[in-house]
């Protein structure tokens, strides 16, 4: 590995890294791309939705070769009480053709999307820990593994290396992210006969879908996530860092106690635990990306905050930004500028696309998060419009404009009088229309 | 229900010899009032052994998600990755 020089190198073979890969050596560009694991998404896990439209950018028709679980037709939003639900969902035989989206894992995606790169010409090394990034000034020239003489040299580096990423710390491009821009998500895989899957979940075939959860958190900000893959659900919550500071509530212990739920725990009855994972999400949203660009190296993907947790959109955006990268790059090579002016192509093109859009869009929701008490969003509100459903459809004798009346005061009253909820309407629609 | 040991025990480690988790200083967590990694580690790495005042670090079990390095009110954990190839290997992912 000694000197050996490379117009690239790549760290993290996860979705950014990967499509900065392939994207750089389909150009002919001479990439390295090294990932820490024993193999591609071995450290990686998400919840798990692949997108198609911007997988698609990359490689076209993809879905016929890639290891992908269940195409989703529908989604599911559910506000959980202690014993009851109120859903929402949209199902759609219009997201078949095209497809929009597929449940995934993230063992064989993330293996499959590294080898394309792979056999587009990308060198791969793996199980080689970057421990460094070599600079001259200010300039990044490459970087120091944990291999011996392990120092690869090239004219850019693309910093791909996950939300902890402790090389775009010693870079200096971010501090520490606090712990309210961040959660932690616990997940298991529980394997279930195919056949059990398509019938408790109303599904044919390869069809797939998703449900969201929100309300059983113990009061801290996060959601769960149940979806439907071929023979295992991915069954998990995720909640802000800071919140399971405050409240001292085990991870482990969160997700057991909602799976013992009226609603959850029919669904996954029987099933049986494969692997129980954890991973950090970047929460911060627009104000916690850091520069994207400098003098020999760019930044993508989750470590740089690119995920758009309202819409639990991270994949296709680190896959994007990994995309943009290598775009810039490869502009940058034909002019020999590998500068931060150089690779300001990447910069560019980020802000000019639906990842910066649609991050700016949301960039209010971090602070409503800070802003408002999380006991109300994530436990209070969702529960009183559980009980207001509840008396509702209860015919008990008691009179329908009465029980309006006590379904409103119940909701005002969660949300501590009528004014908050008016404050409360407008700080969140300004958090989602940023 | 399913213990966090038992949970553990579905992913597949290779455990180098060293600790890739090193407290920075015992003496800190001695005086650290809430002791919270106990409660916020999602693989129960972090116990305060009181007879010996001091946090002991069962890295082994490490997830390596990061959480404890963000979430030490003191930063009082050294985090880095367990070398190339080693730690956690999932199946699923």
């Amino acid at each position: 590995m000694a000197n050996e020089r490379f117009d690239a190198i790549i760290i993290g073979a996860g979705p950014a890294g990967s499509a900065a890969a392939y994207t750089m050596a389909k150009a002919g560009l001479n990439v390295v791309l090294i990932e820490r694991g024993e193999f591609p998404g071995a450290k990686n896990i998400f919840g798990g939705v692949i997108y198609r439209k911007q997988l698609e950018d990359i490689i076209p028709e993809f879905w016929k070769e890639a290891p992908l679980e269940r195409q989703v037709v529908e989604q599911r939003l559910w506000l959980l009480g202690e014993q009851s639900v109120v859903t929402f969902g949209h199902r759609n035989e219009a997201f078949k053709e095209p497809n929009n989206c597929w449940t995934g894992l993230r063992v064989k995606f993330d293996q499959w999307f590294a080898g394309k790169a792979e056999q587009a010409g990308s060198l791969n090394i793996y199980e080689t820990v970057v421990t460094e990034l070599l600079r001259e000034g200010s300039k990044v020239v490459g970087v120091r593994t944990d291999r011996e003489e392990g120092d690869l040299y090239a004219n850019v580096v693309v910093v791909a290396d996950g939300v902890n990423s402790l090389l775009g710390k010693a870079l200096g491009v971010h501090r520490e992210w606090k712990p309210d821009e961040v959660s932690l998500a616990v997940k298991e895989v529980i394997a279930m006969p195919r056949e059990k899957i398509q019938d408790r979940f109303n599904l044919e075939g390869d069809e797939g879908l998703t449900i969201e959860f929100v309300g059983q958190t113990g009061g801290m900000a996060g959601l769960g996530f149940l979806y439907t893959n071929q023979d295992t659900l991915s069954f998990g919550v995720g909640v802000m860092v800071s919140d399971l500071k405050r409240t001292r509530v085990k991870p482990y212990e969160l997700l057991e106690g909602v799976k013992q739920h009226p609603m959850l725990r029919r669904l996954l009855q029987g099933g049986e635990t494969k692997e129980y994972s954890g991973h950090l999400i970047p929460e911060g949203g627009y104000d916690s990306i850091p520069p994207l660009s400098g003098d020999g190296w760019v930044i993508c993907g989750d470590a740089a905050q690119l995920v758009n947790f309202v819409h639990r959109e991270g994949t296709n955006l680190a896959m994007t930004s990994g995309r943009f990268a290598a775009e810039a790059i490869i502009e940058a090579h034909a002019k020999g500028n590998f500068s931060r002016e150089g690779l300001q192509g990447y910069d560019r093109r980020v802000k000019e696309s639906f990842v910066h859009k649609d991050l700016k869009k949301y960039r209010g929701m971090h602070a409503l998060m800070h802003d408002v008490d999380p006991n109300l969003l994530f436990d209070k509100l969702p529960h009183a419009v559980n009980e207001a459903a509840y008396q509702m459809l209860l015919v008990d004798g008691v009179s329908k404009a009465e029980k309006q009346r006590m379904a409103v005061r119940g909701i005002t009253a969660a949300a501590g009088g009528a004014m908050n909820v008016v404050k409360l309407g407008i700080k969140g629609w300004r958090a989602i229309n940023g | 229900m399913s213990t966090v040991a038992e949970k553990l025990y579905t992913i597949r480690y290779k455990v180098d010899e060293q600790s890739h988790l090193i407290i920075k200083d015992q003496e800190t967590c001695l005086n650290c009032q809430t002791k919270e990694c106990q409660d916020f580690c999602p693989a129960e790495v972090y116990h305060w052994v009181e007879k010996e005042k001091m946090t002991s670090v069962a890295f082994e079990n490490c997830i390596e998600c990061g959480t404890c390095r963000i979430g030490c009110p003191t930063y009082n954990i050294e985090w880095v990755y367990p070398k190339g190839g080693h730690g956690i290997t999932y199946k699923f992912g």
